[in-house]
């Protein structure tokens, strides 16, 4: 029994709201049979609120959805699925313990039986589809063994074992590497022939690569549809954010002083207690950017916490200003003059719970100017926060809201506005950028590279490698726990660094 | 909402959850066989007829409010205490074995010097939950309730042994309990002829310091951040590991404290029994009153109430006291899911909404201004990223089409 083909999605006066915000404000969508539509905005858009009511996930206040001209409605996902309506979200639904079979048998409610499960048939619909669309998977893998490219695989495929005729697909390129992503647009594309796909993104490059059409939410409105192929990449990103985008670029040269931040042989164990950082040597010079590319997962995160204190080395030097700062506390590395931009900012750069303001002193709080005898001086952190709220442009209601309930943009904002407002000699931002829209991206850009002139050493962690080219003076390209190699920023390609990253060496 | 419609709809669901628990409590009676309205009228109304039943609802509430501040410094920190029984049974033994020890001591000395021996007794039990937890990462709720044995059968090894009376031995009774301690070592009672004790003045003092400790100083700032997300703290700068300690320390402490008031102002001996459920009525009372002392106080009075109506109605409802206990687990369990109403933000829209409607007020489709509302992401999981949309510079020309 196959269901009809999906010919026809529309969306019409799709409205949704949630307390204090219109998240969804009469949205009309259409996507016909075999196109690719990309549904393009900046953080908060309404694009993720918009596909989990065609997703069943939530219900529309107001506004239908036709499939194939008929009115349809989504009480749960199931319904969805049942339409041949198939998501693969941002974050992928799969239990790392179990195998790919054995994932992707849990949906297929039809190989459950009273006592056991057909995963024969399991296997066998995998390697068809598989074949099909040239998605090659390890059905006896488990899934904590493959790499996230891998990993999305096996969600397509799980999602077309399910029977979707329809894909939805949202940010699936947030966390793959430059070489994944290109892979996986031109497989996409490939699969475009035989059903639709709505494609979430705020990458335009991709949008170009990948759609027919594109779509562009701001503030919960359709602001723009129209051909993909008419309509250039610049004047997308101004109708995504509402005004011209010019990402800053680091007019590289002068500037550098001499060495602030001195990294020698540094050998750090990670969690699993294997050498994640393997000899690493790294100096960032006064007023320069020194850009750590690579694919997360290759020491990034050890030596961003073995700068900060909060990892052991095994043996190393960590020279700032001359001070040793190898395993010493976090306490005595802030006290050097250390900021930290941490790649989890929910977690690590901010208490959730905490109020901004508090948020905001959270390193300093027991210095003077905000507490005296051991008592908090209230007044003084309130008017801390009123200041950086303007000097940052934190955008909130009021200083007094739990800092958890922000955006990601306004978030990292506070956390930069606390690093920056205290004076560092020299800052880490690891993934400062991940997962914000261009608006945000852009003021961050712009905070980094005034640091720059004012003469801090930034180590900046990332593997995005057009924030990477557009602001290091020099970029080093770290590879399974060693630095591959360092070319100045001016000379370097992304195909060059793409290659670096992947562990060629093109010599 | 609006501050004010913010408490009424607070007030309206804390009220809500209140007769949610009273009808499960009605349920369970209904099932033995008792008179519901009956009990309910002896439970609430019976205690507060006469002096003597408000001054033993605030015996009651003394230790109470004790151990639930305590229980709130630990759970602020993150480290959830339910030990809290067993350190007043240790608690009340460092007491008793001060006051024993040194009977000779003028008042002034001795009654602060056992109680803070009490506080200790407590502190260092609780302080081994919390060394295990920040040096070895053994779960506290493990390690708090294992330990809660261990002090059981040691303080009942040493009421029948070495701390026993020797009169008891003398008479042949052979009750475990220890000699009356020497009066330097008494709470005075505050009204003649009733139990109320001094306790009362130090239990609201205590709450007082502990606001003052957890939201006023850098000691609370730190043990509040560690307990509200480790990894931030630590990455902060803050030893969060030393900030456990110090919390099991205090929170330990609380519950010593109480178990030794208990006994310089109610009972003036160490007997068995005596800890009566109130370490672990105080973590309910501590999440009742919201983990904050402005909360604890009435809400120790409320189960003083609860507690001293229930052993009331044994004798003129004929309900056995026990009822109380399933009506703590009833409210316990109405709290939790009344949280859910009080935080989420999108609920509580629909609420407003669903009002409006049955009152006929119009909603405005964006109420107030869009940049009020910052959904709390931990309840909103989809639409959280909505925040952003606060910042809305109201332009919005549509363009293409």
């Amino acid at each position: 029994m196959r269901p009809e083909p999906i010919r026809t999605l529309e969306l019409r006066g799709i409205t949704k709201r949630f307390p204090g915000v219109l998240a969804c404000d009469g949205i009309n969508l259409d996507v016909p049979e075999h196109s690719v539509l990309a549904l393009v905005g900046e953080n908060g858009a309404g694009k993720t609120t918009l596909m989990n009511i065609l997703m069943g996930l939530y219900q529309p206040d107001e506004g239908s959805i036709l499939l194939n001209g008929r009115d349809v409605k989504f009480r749960s996902p199931n319904d969805a699925f049942g339409h041949g309506i198939g998501m693969v979200h941002q974050h992928f639904m799969l239990v790392p313990n179990m195998t790919v079979v054995e994932n992707i048998a849990l949906g297929m409610k039809e190989t459950h039986k009273t006592f056991g499960l057909d995963l024969k048939q399991v296997r066998r619909r995998i390697l068809e589809i598989s074949e099909r669309h040239e998605l090659p998977v390890q059905p006896d893998a488990f899934v904590w063994q493959l790499s996230v490219g891998e990993q999305q695989r096996v969600e397509l495929v799980k999602t077309l074992c399910l029977g979707a005729r329809f894909l939805i697909l949202d940010e699936p390129t947030s966390e793959l590497t430059p070489q994944e992503t290109d892979e996986l647009i031109v497989l996409l594309k490939k699969m475009s022939d035989e059903l639709s796909i709505i494609f979430i993104s705020h990458k335009l490059h991709e949008v170009k690569a990948l759609s027919d059409t594109v779509s562009i939410l701001r503030h919960g409105r359709m602001v723009f549809r129209g051909n993909t192929a008419d309509h250039s990449s610049s004047d997308l990103a101004a109708l995504m954010t509402g005004h011209e985008v010019n990402l800053p670029r680091n007019e590289c040269g002068d500037g550098c002083g001499d060495v602030l931040l001195e990294i020698r042989d540094l050998r750090v164990r990670s969690d699993r207690g294997y050498m994640a950082l393997d000899g690493v040597s790294l100096d960032v010079r006064a007023g320069e950017i020194l850009g750590v590319a690579g694919v997360s997962g290759n020491g990034q995160r050890e030596l961003a916490d073995t700068l900060n204190g909060l990892r052991r080395a095994e043996s190393g030097t960590v020279l700032l200003g001359g001070k040793q700062l190898l395993n010493r506390s976090p306490r005595d590395v802030i006290d050097s003059g250390m900021g930290y931009i941490p790649e989890d900012r929910n977690t690590e750069g901010i208490v959730p719970s905490f109020s901004i303001k508090e948020n905001l002193v959270l390193k300093d709080f027991a210095a003077g100017t905000f507490s005296a005898l051991s008592f908090l001086r209230l007044g003084t952190i309130r008017r801390n926060a009123d200041n950086l709220k303007k000097r940052f442009d934190i955008r909130c209601p009021s200083t007094d809201t739990a800092a958890g309930s922000l955006s990601g943009g306004n978030i990292q904002k506070v956390i930069l506005a606390r690093e920056l407002a205290r004076g560092p000699k020299a800052l880490v931002a690891v993934y400062p950028t991940r997962g914000l829209d261009m608006g945000a991206e852009e003021f961050i850009h712009n905070q980094l590279l005034e640091r720059r002139r004012e003469g801090v050493a930034i180590l900046l962690i990332s593997e995005e490698l057009e924030e990477i080219m557009n602001l290091s003076d020099r970029i080093a390209v770290i590879y399974k726990g060693r630095i591959l190699k360092i070319i100045p920023g001016g000379e370097a390609t992304k195909k060059g660094l793409g290659m670096l990253m992947a562990g060629v060496m093109d010599e | 909402m609006n501050r004010a419609a913010k408490v009424a709809y607070g007030g309206f669901v804390v009220a809500a959850a209140i007769f949610a628990a009273m009808f499960v409590g009605a349920l369970v009676m209904m099932a033995i066989g008792a008179d519901v309205f009956r009990t309910y009228w002896v439970i609430l109304t019976e205690p507060l007829q006469d002096l003597f039943g408000v001054t033993e609802i605030l015996v009651r509430a003394i230790p109470l409010s004790l151990v639930a501040l305590g229980i709130a410094i630990a759970f602020r920190s993150g480290i959830l205490n339910i030990g809290a029984e067993g350190q007043m049974l240790m608690g009340i033994l460092a007491y008793a074995a001060t006051a024993i020890a040194l009977p000779g001591l003028p008042k002034f000395i001795l009654l602060p010097l056992s109680l803070l021996a009490g506080a200790a007794g407590g502190a260092l039990w609780g302080g081994i939950a919390g060394f295990l937890k920040a040096r070895l990462q053994v779960n506290e709720i493990l390690s708090t309730v294992m330990l809660n044995y261990i002090a059981a059968q040691f303080y009942t090894f040493l009421l029948r042994g070495p701390l026993m009376d020797p009169g008891e031995l003398v008479t042949g009774t052979g009750t475990p309990q220890t000699i009356r301690l020497p009066k330097g070592a008494w709470l005075d009672r505050l009204v003649e002829g009733t139990r109320l004790h001094a306790g009362l003045v130090i239990a609201l003092a205590l709450a007082v310091a502990v606001f003052f400790l957890l939201w006023r100083t850098t000691v609370g700032f730190r043990m509040r951040a560690a307990g509200a997300e480790a990894k931030a703290a630590r990455y902060a700068g803050i030893g969060v590991e030393r900030y456990l300690i110090i919390a099991m320390l205090l929170s330990g402490a609380f519950a010593g404290l109480a178990g030794a008031v208990e006994v310089a102002g109610v009972h003036r001996r160490a007997i068995e029994g005596i800890s009566g459920g109130y370490g672990f009525t105080g973590i309910v009372v501590a999440l009742f009153g919201g983990l904050h002392p402005a909360g604890i106080i009435p809400a120790s009075a409320v189960f003083g109430l609860l507690l001293l109506g229930a052993d009331m109605t044994q004798r003129s409802a004929n309900v056995p006291a026990n009822m109380v206990l399933v009506l703590q687990g009833a409210i316990i369990l109405s709290i939790v899911a009344a949280r859910q109403f009080m935080n989420n933000p999108y609920v509580q829209d629909k609420v407003t909404r669903r009002f409006a409607k049955w009152f006929g007020k119009r909603v405005p489709t964006v109420p107030e201004a869009a940049e009020a509302a910052c959904p709390d992401p931990a309840d909103v999981a989809g639409p959280c990223t909505a925040g952003e949309d606060g910042q809305g510079d109201g332009k919005n020309p549509a363009e293409g089409r």
